[in-house]
Parts: C-alpha cells; sequence; structure tokens
C-alpha cells in the first residue's frame, strides 16, 4: 500500500478528522465536570467522542488496509471413531472401576449423604412458611388506622372515597393492608355501618396493591394486571385475571366513631398457593 | 518462528520464551472471520456487556444494599424529610450529587436493555440460518443460557434502586414463585426470606446481580467464544464458501478493527441513549410501599412478554385433588417455562423432526427449511402478542379502546397469531424454494472484484 490513490487520502483525512473529534470532545467533557457537571452535555460530548474513535477505527479497518480474502480450511471438529478409542483406553485402563462395584456403590452413598448434610444451610435462606402465609396482623378489638396515624373516625372517609388501613400502632405487616371504603349513598345523613366496607388490599391474583378505585360503580382495579373487584357484592372479581375475590375484614363501627376489627382475614390474603384449602 | 526482526520482536521474544504460545497467538491472529453484518450481532451483545461492567463497577462504589429508613435531606426537594430506604436514598444520590452518575445510571439501565435486544437479534440470526446445527448443539445451549442471565440480571438490576415499581416487579416474581404446587411457598420465602416484602431480598438480589450473575456470564461468554474458536465460524453460501472451508478476513488487522471500532460505536450509542434520554426515574415514582403501586405499571421491555401472559389469562383457578393450582401459574410458570424449554432444545426437536444429524457448517437462507422458519416466526409473534398485552391499559388509554375489548383481542391474537403466522411464513418460504428450484441454481457462485485499472478478477484461491 505504498501508492496514494487520491480517495485513500481523502479517507485518512476523514478518519483524522474524526479522532479529533474524539479529542475536542474529550477536552469539552474535562470542561464540563470541572464546571459541575450536566448529564445531557456529558452524554452527547461522550457521545462524540467515543463516536469519532470507533467511527474512524472502521474506517480505517475498512477502507485503508488490504481487504485480502482468507481461505482457511477446515476439518471435521471430532477426531473419529480411533480418537474416541483413544480416550476410553486409559480410561477402562486406569480406572478399573467395573471390578469394584460395592466401593461405588458406597462411594455414591457417601456423597448423596454429604449432599444432603450440605444442603441443610438452604434453609437458613428464609423461615418455614408455617402459617404465615394464612394470618396477617389483624386480631380482634384492633383499630383500623391510615400507616402511622391514630385510628380514623367514620366522618374521616368522605363517601366515595378509600383509606388504605393498618391495624392501630401496627404497620409491621405490609400484608395487612386493607382498603376502608365509604360507598354510603345518602349524603348528609350520619353514617351506618352498612355505608363502610373493608377489604384486604393485597390482590388475590399475583399480590400486587389493588390501588384504583372507580366511584361510580364501586369497582377496585388492580394496575399491575387489570383485575376489577364488585365492592358492592363481596369484591367479586368482575374481569381480568383474578380469580378469588378480595377477602373482607370483619369490623365493627363503634359509638365513637372509629372503627374495631372483629379479628383477621377469614382466609388468606394476596396470591394464591397450593395448600391454601387443606 | 522467522527469526528476521519484525515489530516489536525483543517483546514477542521475551513473551515466547516463557510461554511458547507464539504459535498458538500467530494462528490467532489469522483466524478468519466470515464477513456479514449479522456475525456482529453477537460482538455487540459481548460489548454491551462489558459497558454494563464498566458502569456497573461506578455504581457498586456509591449504592447502598439496604432497606434500612433513612431520612432523605439531599438536594431533590420534593422527597426532603420523607422517611426512604438508603437503597433508595443511595440510588438518588447517585442521580443529584455524584458527579456524571446520572449519566453513568441512565448508560447502564439502557445498555441492559440494548443488550438483551441484542441477544434475541444473535439468537434469531442463528436460528432462522441453522447456525445450531450439529456441531454447535451446545453452543445453541450456552447461548441461550446466557440470554436467560441478561435477562435474570436486568431483572434483578431493576430491583435494586427499591423505589415502587421495582418492588412491584420483585413481588410479581414472588408470586410466580409461590404458585408453583407443592414447593412454591418454601421456594418463594427461602428465595426472598420470608413473607414479601423482606428486608433480605435487596442484599440477596445485589449478590446476585454484581457477583453470581456476572461471573456465571464470563464464564459462558468465554465458554461460548472459546467454542467458537474450535470449530470455526459458519458461513453464508456463495463465492469460494464449501462446508470444508472459512472464507473471510482474518483477525489481524481486518476484523481487529472493525471489532474495536464497533465497541467504540456501541458504547457511543450508549451514551447518547444515557445522556439524552431519562429511563427509570425513581425519584417521580417514590420508594417502595408495599402498600402502594402506581399506575401504569411497566417492567422492562424484555419481561413484559410475561406481564402480558399474567394479564390475558383467563382467570382459572381450580382445585385438583385439594390443592389449589393458583391463577398465576399457568400463565407465569408453566407457559413461559414450555415455550423457553422447546426454545432450548430446539436443536435437538429439530433433528429428530428432519433426521439431519449431519454437521454443518453452510448457512441456510431463511426460506429453506420453511418449518424451522415458519416456527421461529410462530414464536416471535407469540412474545409479541404478549408483549403488547403487558402494555394493554396505556394501549387502552392511548387509542381509547375499552380495556376488556383489548383484552379478549389480545386472547385471540395470542391463539390465532402463531399458527396464522406459522402458515403463511411457511408459504411464502415455499414459494421462494420453489422459484429457485425453478431458475435453477446461481450461476456457479463465483465472486469477482474489480480491478484499478477497471477489468474483473476473481476472489480467492
Amino acid at each position: 500500500m505504498t501508492v496514494r490513490e487520491p480517495g485513500e487520502r481523502r479517507t485518512e483525512a476523514t478518519v483524522l478528522l474524526l479522532f479529533g473529534l474524539t479529542g475536542a470532545c474529550g477536552l469539552g467533557l474535562l470542561v464540563v465536570y470541572a464546571l459541575g457537571g450536566q448529564p445531557q452535555v456529558e452524554g452527547v460530548l461522550l457521545f462524540g467522542a467515543l463516536g469519532g474513535l470507533g467511527a474512524g477505527i472502521v474506517l480505517w479497518g475498512q477502507r485503508l488496509m488490504p481487504t485480502r480474502v482468507h481461505i482457511e480450511p477446515r476439518e471435521p471438529v471430532g477426531g473419529g471413531p480411533e480418537a474416541v478409542a483413544g480416550l476410553q483406553e486409559p480410561l477402562a485402563e486406569e480406572a478399573g472401576f467395573s471390578r469394584r462395584r460395592l466401593l461405588i456403590l458406597g462411594l455414591g452413598g457417601a456423597l448423596a449423604s454429604l449432599a444432603a448434610a450440605l444442603a441443610i444451610p438452604v434453609f437458613s435462606l428464609g423461615p418455614a412458611p408455617g402459617r404465615s402465609l394464612f394470618v396477617t396482623a389483624w386480631r380482634a378489638g384492633r383499630r383500623l388506622a391510615p400507616e402511622g396515624g391514630p385510628p380514623v373516625r367514620a366522618d374521616e372517609v368522605p363517601i366515595g372515597s378509600v383509606l388504605t388501613v393498618f391495624p392501630d400502632g401496627d404497620d409491621s405487616d405490609p400484608n395487612a393492608a386493607t382498603l376502608l371504603i365509604h360507598v354510603g349513598d345518602r349524603p348528609g345523613q350520619a353514617p351506618t355501618p352498612d355505608q363502610f366496607l373493608a377489604f384486604s388490599k393485597i390482590c388475590t391474583h399475583a399480590g400486587c396493591p389493588v390501588g384504583l378505585y372507580r366511584e361510580q360503580d364501586h369497582v377496585l382495579i388492580c394496575p399491575c394486571h387489570q383485575s376489577e373487584f364488585d365492592v358492592l357484592h363481596g369484591a367479586q372479581p368482575l374481569s381480568g385475571p383474578a380469580v378469588r375475590p378480595l377477602p373482607p375484614l370483619p369490623f365493627r363501627l363503634e359509638a365513637d366513631g372509629t372503627f374495631t376489627a372483629l379479628g383477621d382475614f377469614p382466609e388468606p390474603v394476596g396470591p394464591s398457593f397450593w395448600d391454601m384449602k387443606l | 518462528m522467522s527469526a528476521r526482526p519484525g515489530p516489536a520482536s525483543g517483546a514477542l521474544r521475551w513473551f515466547d520464551d516463557r510461554t511458547g504460545l507464539a504459535p498458538v497467538v500467530r494462528a490467532g491472529l489469522r483466524k478468519v472471520f466470515p464477513d456479514h453484518w449479522s456475525f456482529l450481532l453477537g460482538e455487540i451483545a459481548l460489548f454491551c456487556f462489558v459497558i454494563l461492567i464498566l458502569t456497573g463497577i461506578f455504581l457498586t462504589f456509591f449504592y447502598v444494599p439496604s432497606a434500612a429508613p433513612v431520612s432523605y435531606e439531599g438536594p431533590y426537594a420534593p422527597m426532603h424529610g420523607r422517611e426512604v430506604s438508603a437503597a433508595y436514598e443511595s440510588v438518588l444520590r447517585i442521580s443529584f450529587e455524584t458527579k456524571a452518575g446520572l449519566l453513568m445510571r441512565q448508560i447502564h439501565h439502557w445498555t441492559a436493555l440494548l443488550f438483551v435486544a441484542v441477544i434475541v437479534l444473535h439468537l434469531s440470526r442463528v436460528f432462522f440460518t441453522g447456525a445450531f446445527r450439529r456441531p454447535r448443539e451446545l453452543n445453541w445451549l450456552m447461548g441461550f443460557t446466557l440470554l436467560a442471565l441478561a435477562m435474570a440480571l436486568g431483572f434483578t438490576g431493576y430491583s435494586l434502586p427499591d423505589d415502587l415499581l421495582s418492588g412491584t416487579g420483585a413481588r410479581i416474581a414472588y408470586s410466580a414463585a409461590l404458585s408453583i404446587p407443592f414447593v412454591g411457598p418454601w421456594l418463594a420465602f427461602l428465595g426472598f426470606g420470608g413473607e414479601i416484602p423482606t428486608e433480605a431480598f435487596l442484599a440477596r438480589f445485589y449478590v446476585l446481580h454484581i457477583m453470581l450473575l456476572p461471573g456465571l456470564v464470563i464464564a459462558l461468554i468465554g465458554a461460548h467464544i472459546g467454542l467458537v474458536v474450535l470449530q470455526k465460524h459458519t458461513q453464508y453460501k456463495g463465492g469460494p464458501a464449501r462446508e470444508d472451508n472459512v472464507v473471510g478476513r482474518a483477525f489481524w488487522p481486518g476484523q481487529a478493527f472493525l471489532s474495536t471500532g464497533l465497541f467504540f460505536l456501541t458504547a457511543a450509542i450508549a451514551a447518547l441513549l444515557g445522556g439524552l434520554f431519562q429511563i427509570n426515574p425513581i425519584w417521580l415514582f417514590g420508594p417502595f410501599d408495599a402498600a402502594i403501586v402506581s399506575s401504569p405499571a411497566q417492567p422492562d421491555w424484555y419481561v413484559g412478554w410475561r406481564d402480558g401472559a399474567l394479564r390475558i389469562f383467563p382467570p382459572f383457578e381450580p382445585t385438583v385433588l385439594g390443592s389449589t393450582i393458583p391463577a398465576a401459574f399457568i400463565p407465569g410458570i408453566v407457559i413461559p417455562g414450555a415455550v423457553f424449554t422447546a426454545v432450548a432444545l430446539w436443536p435437538f426437536i429439530e433433528a429428530a423432526l428432519t433426521g439431519d444429524r449431519e454437521p454443518h457448517h453452510l448457512l441456510d437462507r431463511i426460506w429453506e427449511h420453511p418449518g424451522r422458519t415458519a416456527t421461529g416466526v410462530a414464536i416471535l409473534a407469540f412474545f409479541s402478542v404478549l408483549t403488547l398485552a403487558g402494555g394493554n391499559d396505556v394501549l387502552a388509554f392511548s387509542f381509547g379502546f375499552e380495556l376488556e375489548f383489548l383484552t379478549n383481542a389480545f386472547r385471540w391474537l395470542a391463539l390465532l397469531l402463531p399458527p396464522v403466522a406459522w402458515i403463511v411464513t411457511w408459504r411464502l418460504c415455499r414459494a421462494r424454494l420453489r422459484e429457485g428450484e425453478r431458475r435453477g441454481p446461481p450461476a456457479a457462485g463465483r465472486a469477482v472484484r474489480r480491478r484499478p485499472d477497471g477489468g474483473f478478477e476473481e476472489v480467492g484461491e
């Protein structure tokens, strides 16, 4: 490549220009960084620096280097039956496995028991499921309260609104999250117990919080997979992939306007699991 | 070797005296790379991984994998005084206080999306050209495992900022694990350290994300490329290419320059995306709170299909012999597992179906094997429908459809589009094959090159 064609010289100039772009952008990055930094400018300058370098190198390799086509022979990957036989020979000769059936059995047993023993630490990874999927922090007598707040009173929940509540003074169990819904349709009247409903907030499909409430037809919607639950009919699923209704929280409206749980949910909250009915 | 003084002969001599590897390196420099753009997809995936490692190391210096509550006192005013996890706070610090931190974070996230996308393209190329056939079945399996690992890396990384969306994603994964009959509750509890949300899972995902999974990926990439070197590249038909040779350019200098340049170009694209296009603005989502979720809630693109499957699978929760088959089990575990297993075992399935167990080094054109191409298109169609279904709420909102109508439409599409795509593709391939037969084989298939004096010469030999 001693003869320089005009096209080649042009390419050379372009490559040089691209490398120059890299240098300029690199210096620019230094300046931007020293001035305190700005993500967008940094991104564009980094693009210029890396892009100039990459384009320059590609152009150099593609246009200025010999494009000789190489042809390399390809032998079969494997060495054929002889190679396999050659491998089997030392294996059979030096191990003599077939004559030690009993020892092989013993070794297998030893390895299996060791493996079983070494599997024990796996169970340190988490607690046994036990009954924990069946219960939440709700107990009879616990009052309904917003996260970290004092017990909620009926007149603090306007008609058509939804409040996420936990057992009063104990929001340690996220699976106790409950939706308190005021569905009353007689504005101006004193609240009555049947105007309030409470359901688990954990979707029975995949465990997302059921975060959306469509007030006009009293439907709860899970934003993850769009299961809809009919609040006025025991939170039965209307559409979407959920099968089980949201479990209702048994509660009582007290004379002072607060709400008291009468116990835990009657069935497991959240997504189903295989032995939930056993 | 040659005694004539060449470039850097002193250093090379020193090297060879101590390793004896000079002939091996020489062979490496002469390794032949067939020249086709589609062979570069795997390289781009590798480059994405390198960029992920580099930006990821930067991020590990600042990230705190802890759910411990702290009060946010940083410069982002709307979050002032709020109780957030140390993990979330550290990601806000990376975004707003660490110099170039936001850029690094966004490059990392964008590159993760590109990484999976390029792997899928590479896998599609290998699939549709039949490059997985004997003797490359092992490399297909390794490549497939790399795709699974890349998705696992993306998912674990997505969960680390401990923001509202990432917590929801982890929760859905937990529910899918929980849904497995018999072992589900144990699996979910051991994997996440108890009933979600747990404090343990951030630290676990962190170790998986920065150590275990990347370690596996590095080992597998090594084996993946090592096998390519041992078996040599496949190549397209035409020109002097035959089953018993490899035609292309040598590694040094042609391919080395092309690949190095391509690395920087990949990094440049990642930098542009990371600099200009906001991604995962966790300060807008807020910290994780088990009782809250944002709407719309969409995961990263490569998990969207599983979300779509969960959305459109009809409500179905039978009780078999007293044990519940949870609603999330079939769409969340069985269907993805079945399709992925079929893809992983495809080299063996195809060999069993066609009876073709011969070694192949020349690639098929896409129409030459209608059954394979149709199957690949059908699988891609299935995943595309599911991915779109994963955004059905956004589509419904954007285009004014009823959500229920869309969900039903996607149900039918998921059932009907794959077989329709299969038949259409098969017929198109058959038509192209017949046309090829009518025309006869292409004329000799020799490549020519124009000489500087205007004449032509044959390439190769």
